[in-house]
């Protein structure tokens, strides 16, 4: 096989910040379950801790797979592995092991994965080589309409599981349509009615609400030229919003009562601090105890005293906010802003369009992860249940993250290789 | 167009990561309400009571101690049922009221452990103790309550309950929290703050489920409690409960007072009750039983009950007499009962006379030249000014005002003043004939028991009183006591006007209280009779012995008696022999005050 890799072609500052923050998680969710009254070390394999640098070191042969392996392969692969995992999330329903009602896992015995996670690099790379044509135009409705196809058959299956947090995942890869052209009025449209939803959830008189949309947009009609078809568009949203406005309270009494505590939670902690509200409120307290700089590493008491629920999975943020403070915070969100400013600067500099296209697909996973994940832990965002890169303990999510990440660099290292058919 | 969407996606990046990491300084930085929650979540402080302090008699015997009692704690987060109804039969409680209490622990805290069922008894724990391995979030603390050797001294010693909300809120110190126990009566009462002791506080770490974790920071802030101070009482035990023998089944008081120091020897409140009653788990029930009995258990009679002191009032007259120079011993008044009725003694009488045979308008003429001395030519203007002039020497004998013992509750009495005349009668509407009965100490003269038995401390000093006072020593130090008991108070008589009275007094008993009179022991004493509007009058006497060294000044209260020479004098003169002597050997006496029957 030729060899196409040249080291240092490689983004060793991405790996740099990969193993960083792959030990920082190591040695949090270390602190996360232990216990000084019966202290075990951090390679004890009774403990997640060992468990998880068996996770790592796995991860380590999986880089050396993907690196060592054609960088044509995945592009070869896209389309098949897409199919693939379809197939496996159809299947999860019927041959999967269920857990709290979720039926989120397969395989045999005690190796099991997660299609869904999986799932997730097979989607952008199958997104990818569907939208790498130089026919593709994300501006025009055919394939627009196309490309959410190949993003929604995923998400319902999730859905089907239900993993609602999972699902969300696939919609942050419109982030990477944003890039590849997909029009801005859609994000702004999206943006202000995220907006106005969250206004009419926060807000107790619906009518305030409704009165500032009508004022916003007359403004609008009235400023600059006007002219018939701009009054009738600008009046038919404004009456869309208010028709929002008013509705969302019904909407949201129709979904799930689960989902319907957090979101409303998200809104007033202090509802039920010991049913809905606990993750939150603990969490909030473990984070917001730790001050500056932290009670010091293993002196955690929220966090080491089970307070938090599912601290060394998806609530390993709270370990270290508790144990190092806001210091600690300040590191590791650097370390990721760092990380997703890099992926950004490689994508770009891709000389093809799939890679360009992955490249972007593997921030916007990586971005909506980091952003909600933490955002869930002080209580900025409903709670979810999606690990936070890298960091939270768990085999499938370690893996498949590695895996989205260093495809994405083994494509970068190999581009000198590869022809120019960017567009 | 797409040409600025990476630059926006950076944009974006470095906003979300701005976002978050302002989001968290201020709940990690700014606000530190955070780092509180966390230390009330994690760090549980336990408090370690200390042992209250242990009340001895004045020789050392115990009066009250400490037992050891159970409360039923539940950590609600751990706590579940399956079989309500055994659970029930175990733990012997009452469905509504697991319930509540189940509900206000969970309202209290999920994961604190509550107070399920208080003050179980040493042969309930023994039960329940082998269950308890069963009934995961259950367990068992410890503390005590109080005990009683002698069922005796309850009104003296007082009782310990929960701190009200009322009382918290008073606390500006911090010191009492909910559930604590506070001395509520009597000495408990008084002596609060010496008796309790302080807390002490275990911080230890515990994690979601309460289970102990260790030592908050090795223990840095902990603190051992300091145990109560002892107190020594000044309260004879032997004579406390004999003199309680003696007023089992009747109404009313007996103070005894040492009269050079002004320790009281005994306290008496009848109908009185077992003080084990006000203690443990059936303080509530019993409380409620003692407070709605018609005899008043709960009433401390010898500091808030309140009589006219009567025929004794007279001693204090004659000695005010004295010391103005209004009255001589050869001073004569004629027994005219026209003034006022008197009894069958013989007439004119000088003032050993007046006091032997108690003659009433012998003192309703030396009242009035106490009272009109001419001073002014207007005889209201002239009354006036007598009654203040007047008032404030009686004043100084501790009447009219609480005299400050250590005791709560205590009441003054009252000696009317011209303001109050004036008040009912209008001014200048009022003279002598107006208020003479205060000559004879009826009308609008009250006194408590104490006052009456601090007189007879009074007439056995000749002239001085220490106020009258429960404590002896703190740890065995009399130096400790607060320091006004060791303050002597001059009524302003001289010394030398007492000796008529004593002798008077000591002549007394043989004509009007004949019972009282003891063989070998001089007592000197003086009846009285408190009339009672509602019934049958009450018995009053007091008393001091020996006559030439008292040791012990006495006033027995009994109430619908009758006559101050047979109940009274009987119980008082009973009580003085116990004291000096050890004990009683005019058994015939003893059964003639236990039967009660002194009307007829």
């Amino acid at each position: 096989m030729r060899q196409d890799i040249q080291v240092n072609r490689i983004d060793w500052v991405t790996i740099l910040i990969y193993f960083a923050l792959v030990f920082i998680g190591w040695f949090n969710i270390y602190a996360a379950v232990y216990d000084g009254q019966d202290a075990k070390s951090i390679f004890d394999l009774s403990i997640n801790s060992g468990i998880q640098l068996v996770w790592i070191g796995t991860s380590v042969v999986l880089i050396i797979l993907i690196m060592a392996a054609d960088y044509r392969l995945f592009e070869n692969l896209a389309i098949p592995l897409y199919l693939l995992f379809l197939v496996l999330l159809i299947l999860t329903p019927f041959v999967g092991k269920e857990v709290n009602g979720q039926v989120l896992s397969i395989g045999v015995g005690s190796f099991r994965i997660q299609p869904g996670e999986f799932a997730k690099f097979a989607t952008a790379l199958a997104l990818a080589k569907f939208m790498e044509r130089p026919t593709f135009d994300l501006s025009k409705v055919k394939y627009q309409i196309r490309a959410f196809a190949i993003l929604m058959v995923p998400v319902v299956l999730i859905l089907l599981q239900p993993d609602t947090g999972t699902a969300m995942v696939y919609f942050s890869l419109l982030i990477m349509f944003y890039r590849e052209g997909f029009p801005s009025k859609y994000y702004l449209l999206g943006i202000g009615m995220i907006a106005i939803v969250l206004l009419s959830l926060g807000i107790e008189n619906n009518l305030y609400l409704a009165v500032a949309i009508g004022a916003i947009c007359l403004f609008l009609i009235l400023l600059g030229k006007r002219s018939w078809q701009k009054t009738i568009v600008f009046s038919l949203i404004g009456l869309g919003l208010i028709g929002i406005t008013y509705s969302i309270d019904f909407v949201v009494s129709k979904l799930p009562s689960h989902q319907q505590n957090r979101i409303m939670v998200l809104f007033n902690p202090d509802i039920d601090p010991l049913g809905v509200g606990w993750n939150v409120t603990q969490s909030k307290i473990a984070i917001g105890s730790g001050g500056m700089f932290g009670k010091g590493y293993l002196q955690g008491t929220q966090t080491k005293f089970d307070f938090v629920p599912e601290q060394h999975t998806d609530f390993i943020f709270c370990t270290l906010g508790e144990e190092f403070g806001w210091f600690g915070s300040l590191v590791v969100i650097s370390l990721f802003v760092a990380l997703l400013v890099r992926i950004v600067i490689m994508a770009e500099r891709q000389k093809n369009r799939f890679s360009r296209i992955y490249g972007y697909s593997v921030l916007s996973i990586l971005m909506f992860h980091f952003m909600v994940n933490i955002a869930m832990t002080i209580g900025l965002f409903p709670v979810v249940g999606i690990p936070l890169p890298f960091l939270s303990y768990g085999g499938s999510s370690l893996w498949s993250f590695t895996v989205l990440l260093f495809i994405f660099i083994k494509m970068d290292a190999s581009r000198a290789s590869q022809l120019g058919r960017l567009s | 167009m797409t040409d600025k969407r990476p630059q926006i996606i950076i944009i974006v990046i470095f906003l979300v990561g701005f976002v978050l990491l302002a989001k968290l300084f201020s709940i990690q930085v700014l606000d530190d309400s955070f780092t509180k929650k966390a230390e009330r979540n994690a760090v549980q402080r336990i408090v370690d009571h200390p042992y209250r302090g242990l009340i001895y008699d004045r020789n050392g015997k115990l009066l009250v101690y400490n037992n050891p009692i159970f409360d039923l704690m539940v950590v609600p987060k751990e706590f579940a049922l399956e079989d309500t109804t055994r659970f029930l039969e175990i733990f012997k409680i009452e469905k509504e009221e697991l319930e509540e209490r189940y509900e206000a622990a969970r309202k209290y805290s999920w994961v604190k452990p509550s107070i399920l069922k208080k003050q179980i008894s040493t042969t309930d724990f023994a039960k329940i103790q082998d269950y308890l391995i069963d009934y995961p979030g259950l367990f068992i603390t410890t503390r005590s309550v109080r005990s009683y050797p002698e069922p005796i001294g309850s009104h003296a010693l007082g009782y310990i309950g929960e701190i009200s909300g009322r009382a918290l809120e008073r606390d500006t110190t911090d010191y009492y929290k909910q559930g604590d126990y506070v001395g509520l009566s009597g000495m408990e009462r008084y002596y609060e703050s010496l008796l309790r002791g302080v807390k002490g506080a275990k911080y230890k770490m515990v994690n979601v489920r309460g289970i102990d974790k260790g030592p908050f920071k090795d223990g840095i802030y902990d603190t051992a409690s300091v145990e109560g101070l002892n107190i020594t009482s000044t309260l004879d035990m032997d004579l406390q409960k004999y003199g309680e023998m003696l007023m089992q089944g009747k109404t009313g008081s007996v103070v005894a007072i040492e009269p050079k120091t002004g320790e009281i020897l005994s306290m008496i409140s009848a109908p009185f009750y077992n003080p084990n009653d006000l203690t443990g788990a059936d303080f509530g029930k019993n409380y409620q039983a003692l407070n709605s009995l018609p005899t008043k258990p709960l009433f401390n009679r010898p500091i808030m009950a309140m009589y006219p002191p009567g025929s004794i009032f007279k001693i204090v007259q004659s000695l005010i007499g004295l010391q103005e120079g209004i009255l001589f011993p050869e001073t004569t008044f004629a027994c005219n009962r026209s003034l006022v009725a008197c009894h069958n003694h013989p007439s004119p009488v000088n003032l050993f006379g007046a006091i032997r045979n108690s003659c009433n308008p012998y003192y309703h003429q030396a009242f009035r030249r106490m009272i009109n001395q001419e001073v002014s030519s207007n005889t209201y203007k002239d009354t006036e000014i007598g009654l203040t002039a007047w008032k404030e020497k009686v004043e100084k004998f501790g009447l009219g005002s609480a005299l400050g013992m250590d005791m709560s509750g205590e009441l003054g009495g009252s000696i009317p003043s011209s303001q109050y005349y004036d008040k009912v009668y209008g001014e200048g509407r009022w003279k002598y004939s107006t208020i003479y009965s205060l000559s004879i100490g009826q009308g609008e003269l009250q006194v408590t028991p104490l006052q009456m038995a601090n007189l007879a401390a009074i007439f056995a000093n000749k002239g001085y009183y220490y106020t009258p006072h429960l404590i002896k020593a703190v740890n065995g130090d009399p130096d400790e006591i607060p320091a006004k008991f060791r303050e002597r108070h001059n009524v302003g008589v001289d010394a030398k006007h007492f000796d008529l009275i004593q002798d008077a007094m000591a002549e007394a008993i043989y004509g009007t209280a004949a019972r009282a009179v003891i063989d070998d022991i001089v007592l000197a004493g003086k009846t009285g009779t408190a009339q009672n509007p509602h019934g049958e009058d009450h018995s009053v006497f007091i008393a001091f012995a020996p006559k030439d060294d008292p040791k012990i000044a006495i006033a027995v209260y009994v109430e619908n008696a009758g006559w101050g020479g047979r109940a009274a004098a009987s119980t008082a003169s009973l009580m003085i022999e116990k004291y000096l002597r050890g004990e009683v050997l005019r058994e015939g006496l003893q059964e003639y005050v236990l039967a009660g029957d002194f009307i007829y």
